[in-house]
């Protein structure tokens, strides 16, 4: 419904404009405009999976053919299986909990596949889709899951930084990465490194968010803000973070910002390539919001049923993003049955293999708890952890443990 | 007239928050997911629903945003009840609290007073992942201008919560989040009776072997502690601090001359702590009582670590029955 869209008022509408006030249905119809595929909204694939041409991001899925096609779906469906498997594994209390991403694979493998090798990712807790993506082993994401670590893949070699839980602080650390990625002078032309931050639509009302626009912005940071606007933050709608659709913030800050139909990966490729390639050329940050849907709940502790109406999620299930992308290879001939049930066992297999993984995931034994506190020692803390660990031995030789 | 109801830590706080928000309509409450949802732990469920979306407020998500904004609502005269979800996410939040809460009474010599509680669930053994587990209380006791409240049962957090609604001063009013919904710790309250004084501390088991001292969720610890050590022959003699700021430690004090031995007890890293605030004090008033240096059971100076060690971290029975044997040896 874009006619019901309230967009800001200019100064030169007139005290009239100015003074009018949007209601709250004002607000959230505004919010949810594009919603539907209005103009703001880019989409190349719609949900039916047909394919819509845009003239301004077509360019950079050009090279997408139906190999490279296949290779994006297979993505989605090997990422849907691994996170609906580790969501069983938490209700059969194998993982302490886990995050869903169902219904942000588009979003996800989207962006995470317009990365090259020497970009650099910062997730929050959610991007399980953008590891795989960057190449880390879905399997080394689960012990924070199950709690046997803090996190626990190679960093520098795939380009993806620890998961950050604290909301919006890892806005301001891509900030500053993506500062010390100018600084070095590594961007200016196709070659030029850029950074992507992730961060959900709650996230946005964070000062350290608005902080991390405000840096980026100032010194030209290389750096793509990537919102993925599941909706929810929470049980919080986003029109209880505010009153405008979030990707028009970007403007008061200075840089672009772009709505993108989260549930399309070729779109999430198509605007993420665009954004990372100003940012190569030294005219970031840009600002994508990916509007998406949170199709489970926010996490295995979380009951969505106290909050939202299953209208909502039935709506929702007709954009599914893999779905989209599976008609439009049928369609035009790019995969048959055979291609899809082979995408499915390999899914299956996936996930026998990250089930079996954790498993037998070993338990970290007691002194790591004192390893790793500093770099440099610490004759405190040394002291603590010879006295634990005798103490823990008393036990052993008391015959009691 | 009594009214005897009976409550875990959960349900007493919630019923404790509804009878000080019919007892005053200037009181709100503010925080992320504690409207619809009634809190991650439910526990404002049902409030929204009867008191409106004006006195119990889904705020956007953004702590410095709560507890700023509360700051200015006390200036207008209301009584704000923020939730932090969990004592990991407060520190957006830490420069309205040192900054602007804790001190506005005294920058404008007392002008401006700052009716606000921080409801902070705090403390580990739920297994959770990073930020969910932690003890930062020290860190606030350390604020000049703020107190600071630790319960440990459901009586406490019946009546605590709603006298520190009705104190003038901002209050961090830290709730023991593995306890909140303990049906072991469900407990018969008055309702309708009278609440003792708050900020006192409380010997919660008489003993003369040791004294250990605690508050929030480790207090039940010392508890089973106590109980286990009776079977060794032991008698120890347990505190509940109750209020961390300012600490009442005049029965600590009593309770050493008694026993001449103390255990401070907490979850917390053990480095500038209120353990160490503890055993600073009691050597100070009680040399001549002591038969043994104060000891300290406690987290350890680490970040908390993954949930799969924290059985090791956290102190337990045997850590204190431990102490208590060092103690007894020197
Ligand atoms: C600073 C902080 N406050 C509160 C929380 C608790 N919390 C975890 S996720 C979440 C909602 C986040 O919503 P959003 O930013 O929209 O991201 P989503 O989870 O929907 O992807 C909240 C409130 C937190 N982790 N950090």
């Amino acid at each position: 419904m874009p006619s019901e869209q309230w967009t800001h008022p200019e100064p030169g509408d007139g005290p009239a404009a100015v003074a009018a006030q949007p209601s709250p249905e004002q607000v959230i119809a505004g919010l949810r405009a594009t919603s539907e595929g209005g103009a703001e909204l880019t989409q190349l694939l719609t949900p039916e999976g047909e394919r819509v041409p845009s003239p301004q991001f077509d360019k950079y899925v050009d090279d997408v053919d139906d190999e490279a096609l296949r290779g994006l779906y297979r993505d989605m469906v090997l990422v849907r299986r691994a996170d609906r498997e580790a969501n069983a594994m938490q209700r059969q209390g194998q993982l302490g909990i886990w995050v869903p991403l169902l219904g942000q694979e588009a979003a996800q493998i989207g962006s995470g596949r317009a990365l090259k090798k020497n970009d650099m990712a910062f997730p929050s807790y959610r991007e399980h889709g953008v590891a795989y993506a960057r190449g880390v082993d879905m399997k080394d994401l689960l012990g924070i899951f199950r709690c046997t670590d803090h996190s626990g893949w190679d960093y520098q070699g795939t380009g993806f930084h620890p998961y950050t839980i604290v909301i919006g602080n890892q806005v301001l650390n891509a900030a500053g990465y993506a500062m010390g990625q100018k600084f070095e002078g590594k961007v200016g032309d196709d070659d030029g490194e850029a950074t992507i931050c992730y961060f959900g639509d709650g996230a946005t009302s964070q000062g350290d968010v608005h902080e991390g626009f405000v840096w980026a912005a100032v010194y030209d940071a290389p750096l793509v803000f990537f919102c993925q606007n599941n909706q929810w933050a929470i049980s919080e709608p986003t029109e209880r973070q505010s009153r405008l659709p979030l990707y028009q913030r970007a403007r008061g800050y200075g840089f672009p910002g772009i709505r993108v139909d989260g549930n399309d990966v070729l779109a999430c490729l198509a605007v993420s390539r665009w954004a990372l390639d100003e940012c190569r050329h030294g005219n970031g940050p840009v600002l994508i919001e990916a509007f998406t849907y949170r199709m489970d709940a926010h996490t295995t502790t979380d009951d969505p049923s106290r909050y939202r109406l299953s209208d909502e999620l039935e709506e929702w299930k007709l954009k599914d993003p893999i779905e989209r992308v599976r008609a439009f290879l049928a369609r035009k001939g790019g995969a048959d049955h055979d291609f899809f049930d082979q995408v499915q066992a390999e899914a299956d297999a996936f996930a026998a293999d990250l089930r079996e993984y954790t498993f037998n995931m070993p338990e970290p034994p007691p002194e790591r708890i004192f390893s790793n506190v500093y770099a440099e020692g610490n004759p405190v803390l040394e002291a603590q952890r010879e006295e634990f660990l005798s103490y823990l031995d008393g036990f052993v030789s008391a015959g009691e443990h | 007239m009594t009214d005897l109801q009976k409550l875990t830590i959960g349900k007493a706080l919630n019923l404790g928050l509804r009878r000080a928000m019919e007892e005053d309509p200037k009181v709100l409450i503010m925080g992320e997911d504690v409207g619809k949802l009634g809190g991650v732990f439910r526990i404002t469920d049902g409030l929204q629903k009867d008191f409106g979306e004006q006195r119990v407020l889904d705020t956007p998500l953004a702590e410095s945003g709560i507890i700023g904004t509360a700051v200015g609502l006390a200036v207008r005269g209301f009584r704000p009840v923020c939730e932090i979800q969990f004592e990991g996410f407060i520190f957006p939040g830490f420069d309205q609290i040192s900054s602007q809460l804790a001190k506005l009474h005294y920058r404008t010599q007392g002008k401006i007073k700052m009716p606000v509680v921080i409801r902070v669930p705090f403390g580990g053994g739920i297994g959770a992942v990073e930020h969910h587990s932690e003890s930062p209380e020290s860190l606030f006791a350390h604020i000049p201008g703020l107190k600071v409240v630790s319960i440990s049962n459901a009586v406490d957090a019946y009546w605590g919560i709603q006298q520190a609604i009705k104190s003038d001063d901002p209050i961090l009013f830290f709730e023991p989040k593995r306890l909140y919904h303990s049906g072991a710790l469900r407990a018969e309250i008055d309702v309708a009776g009278t609440p003792q004084q708050m900020f006192s501390s409380q010997v919660v088991r008489e003993g003369t072997t040791a004294t250990v001292v605690a508050y929030g969720p480790s207090v039940k610890v010392a508890l089973d502690a106590a109980a286990a050590a009776e079977d060794e022959g032991k008698s120890l003699e347990v505190i509940d601090l109750r209020t961390l700021s300012p600490l009442d430690l005049g029965p600590v004090f009593e309770s050493v001359r008694k026993t001449g031995r103390l255990i401070a007890l907490s979850e917390a890293p053990s480095e500038s702590s209120l353990t160490s605030e503890i055993a600073a004090r009691v050597q100070q008033e009680c040399f001549y009582s002591l038969e043994a240096p104060v000891l300290r059971v406690t987290g350890f100076d680490t970040p908390y670590p993954p949930a799969k060690l924290e059985e090791h971290y956290l102190p337990d029975l045997d850590r204190v029955l431990h102490a208590v044997d060092r103690s007894l040896a020197w």
